[in-house]
């Protein structure tokens, strides 16, 4: 599903590279956490993988596409079969949950009668049934990410990248939004989560890739957070 | 491409960027405006050209004294002078007017300044002969051969008088489209300068936009067609604005004028004529600017 091979990224302004010969690839239906302290690398990572930014050096395959030959106008039919899920949520604070939801079908021009049918069927799935005409604000944080989390799966996408989903929200809600995780990676839906959590990652005991300084520095199929610890 | 969904984005648009949509649309209608005037006074000129060079004529104004004497040209010098013009070289046609004539004529011309006429008694019009001739390139010659001859006051090209209010009319359609074009740029400023900030202001929304795989069209024609639609409202009004303009204004100061066939008279049809292409130019400039602002300014 996602496959790096020897990717270095530079950016202009710094010259220590973001990322160094970073070389990891990751299967249909797997879920990854991808660790590591600020600065070492899991944002360019996730970047990359969204074609928001080319590798300096390297390739990138994701799905059929290699990221580094794709063409700017196909960009769209890429990221169409990728979710995201953000720690600040990034909802439309203008309209309503079920609104939310719908807006990412509108805007890749599905038809009408399919919003009407499947954003119901999202929201159930993520349990907010019943809260479709509420208002992101009426909502609270673990709520508010379930409608992210709705937004992202509803074009049914191959991968789901989550850039510390849980960073906003207290244990009993993270733990809450992880088993929703789950349950969409269950789906068959390959699921690339970077997080700072400890707790998650030792209890999940899923792979864990780590970076440190742009490098990986371990990859162990069933991991904790920090050896050790 | 949804039709609503982009429509109902352009609605938003419009609506919460309302100050800067106003002067935007106002600056473009004042600008295609301008523009449509001075098209019209290039409408003008045409047809005043068309009017006038098939009945340009060369006045010989007689003297004083023989436009008071001699009324009807049977005496000397006057009947001399109307028979060597008519066998002078190139001359098509000479037709002699009185005194009388010549302020009957000025009644008619200037039936819409009475003032004017109550103050313009008969003696101050020269009697004259209304020389037509084949060429009219002609006039020097003639000029020379009769100018200072017994009786003759001056000999006058009508074509002179001509070129003086084509140069008028001229300069007016000039300084029509420079301050068009001045009020263009501060256009195509604000409208540069209302997708910025309508971009800005839906940063959220492109950016969600964006990440779900949205094309280029669908996140920025909203922008695009905001500027389009603000431009054909401008030009809308432009058209409004002309079209009082001339119900209101043009047609009263210029009545004088018009009936005395001196300058051809503005129609609505002149105005609805030029309407497409305000509307024409209104679309695409906007949408150029749109489209090169979002090039420029708007990561997609």
């Amino acid at each position: 599903m996602i496959r790096l091979e020897h990717v270095t990224k530079v950016y202009k302004t710094s010259p220590r590279p973001a990322l160094e010969d970073v070389s990891v690839s990751v299967d249909k239906g797997e879920f990854v956490f991808l660790i590591g302290p600020s600065g070492s690398g899991k944002s360019t990572f996730l970047r990359l993988l969204l074609r928001e930014d080319v590798p300096t050096k390297g390739e990138i395959h994701v799905a059929d596409w290699d990221l580094t030959k794709l063409p700017r106008r196909r960009v769209p039919r890429l990221r169409q079969r990728i979710g995201c899920v953000f720690q600040d949520f990034r909802l439309l604070v203008n309209k309503t949950v079920a609104e939310n939801v719908a807006f990412a079908l509108e805007v890749i021009g599905k038809p009408r009668h399919t919003i009407r049918k499947v954003v119901p069927e999202v929201l159930q799935l993520v349990g907010l049934d019943g809260k479709a005409e509420r208002m992101p604000n009426e909502l609270s944080g673990g709520e508010q990410q379930r409608v992210a989390i709705a937004r992202a799966f509803v074009n049914r996408p191959l991968l789901l990248l989550a850039d510390e989903p849980t960073g906003n929200l207290d244990p009993d809600t993270s733990q809450d939004i992880m088993l929703l995780l789950e349950r969409i990676n269950r789906t068959g839906t390959t699921v690339l989560m970077a997080t700072h959590d400890h707790s998650i990652v030792d209890s999940m005991r899923r792979r864990v890739v780590e970076l440190q300084f742009g490098k990986v520095t371990r990859d162990d199929s069933r991991g904790v957070y920090g050896v050790g610890r | 491409m949804r039709a609503s969904f982009v429509f109902s984005e352009v609605l938003t648009g419009l609506r919460r960027n309302v100050t800067m949509t106003i002067a935007m649309i106002l600056t473009t209608a004042i600008s295609l405006g301008l523009l449509g005037g001075g098209l019209l006074v290039v409408r003008m000129i045409d047809r005043m050209g068309e009017n006038y060079l098939d009945h340009l004529e060369v006045y010989v104004h007689l003297t004083d004294d023989v436009s008071q004497s001699d009324a009807t040209c049977s005496d000397e010098p006057c009947g001399s002078l109307q028979s060597s013009l008519q066998n002078a070289a190139g001359v098509e046609s000479v037709v002699f007017e009185s005194r009388e004539e010549a302020y009957a004529r000025f009644q008619q011309i200037f039936a819409g300044q009475p003032e004017l006429v109550d103050l313009t008694r008969p003696e101050s019009l020269p009697a004259s002969f209304r020389v037509k001739l084949e060429n009219q390139e002609r006039f020097a010659a003639l000029e020379e051969e009769f100018s200072g001859q017994a009786g003759v006051n001056r000999v006058v090209d009508q074509a002179e008088f001509l070129d003086r209010l084509f140069d008028l009319l001229g300069g007016v359609r000039n300084a029509t489209f420079a301050v068009a074009l001045v009020q263009a740029i501060a256009a195509l400023l604000l409208i540069s300068n209302t997708i910025q900030v309508s971009a800005f202001t839906r940063r959220t929304e492109v950016g969600i936009m964006r990440l779900v795989g949205a094309t280029r069209w669908y996140t920025q024609l909203p922008f695009l067609l905001e500027a389009v639609v603000a431009g054909l409202i401008g030009a809308l009004l432009a058209v409004g604005g002309l079209v009082v303009a001339k119900l209101g204004f043009i047609d009263r100061v210029l009545q004088g004028p018009i009936e005395a066939n001196i300058i051809p008279e503005l129609s609505l049809a002149d105005v609805l004529l030029i309407s497409p292409v305000l509307f024409g130019v209104a679309a695409a400039v906007s949408a150029v600017t749109g489209y090169v602002t979002l090039r420029l300014y708007v990561r997609n």
